[in-house]
């Protein structure tokens, strides 16, 4: 599954971020919304509303230990679905009564309800596992990052494959 | 039997709830419709609901509605979903 509706095809190399630095969490949000924005899904006005969804929602977005899926909603900051994978150089506490601190944030845009939907239960699904989670969050370069993701959707793919 | 999963925008954790829902319920051997709601209409169509799914956050702006909620901790644990999920249903 490398074509439309994996992980592969909406995270580009340039939205995968290893070891950003962060100040507080809006700053991580930042970051993640940098990597979009250099990836070409979005323009900078999404990252102000990815941190106005937690100002005024709170931060439900950390939605696993050292989790967060920082968004917002369509708009018309967003050119097309895109993810972003920015792990922290150091952990980030978001408010979150258990999940904190963070240590990767996943950055997500949807110009629609639609698009994103494969690849987001493929990201899912990949980080439900302990040991890719782990490997993941230890990672040290991009490379890694994708290679992670590439055997995970190649396993994924042969899985559905007729015999 | 119906199940709201409510989150901030209707399209990111929200999601990934009625994901881990749907194996959750497979796993559990229960039938049920699973729907995605932002927190904006979930109260709406709550009524509508027999469950609703959210996190710890979300449900503190649900509260009073009538359908049992149950709130998700971590999102990718199954195990939280299938123990949680199969609790409020034997007890709904």
């Amino acid at each position: 599954m490398n074509g439309h509706g994996s992980i592969s095809s909406l995270l580009p190399d340039r939205a995968i971020w290893i070891g950003a630095d962060a100040t507080d969490w809006r700053d991580a949000i930042r970051r993640a919304g940098d990597a979009l924005t250099a990836s070409g899904a979005v323009t900078d006005a999404y990252t102000d509303e990815m941190i106005a969804t937690v100002e005024s929602l709170g931060p439900y977005i950390v939605i696993a230990p050292g989790i967060a899926l920082a968004h917002s909603r369509p708009s018309p900051a967003v050119h097309r679905s895109g993810l972003s994978l920015v792990l922290l150089s150091h952990p980030i506490e978001f408010g979150h009564r258990t999940n904190d601190p963070v240590r990767l944030v996943i950055g997500l845009a949807a110009p629609d309800d639609a698009g994103h939907v494969d690849a987001l239960a493929s990201l899912a699904e990949f980080l439900t596992d302990d040991a890719r989670r782990e490997s993941l969050l230890g990672a040290r370069d991009a490379a890694t990052v994708r290679s992670l993701i590439g055997e995970f959707e190649s396993a994924a793919a042969a899985a559905e494959a007729p015999a | 039997m119906k199940i709201l999963a409510v989150c901030g925008m209707g399209l990111g954790s929200g999601l990934i709830l009625r994901m881990q829902a749907e194996k959750a319920l497979k796993e559990l051997g229960i039938q049920a419709d699973l729907e995605v709601a932002d927190i904006g209409t979930a109260r709406a169509l709550a009524p509508t609901a027999d469950l609703i799914l959210t996190s710890e956050e979300l449900a503190q702006q649900l509260v009073g509605v009538k359908p049992r909620i149950v709130t998700i901790k971590n999102f990718i644990d199954l195990r939280e979903m299938v123990t949680k999920l199969g609790d409020a249903i034997d007890r709904s």
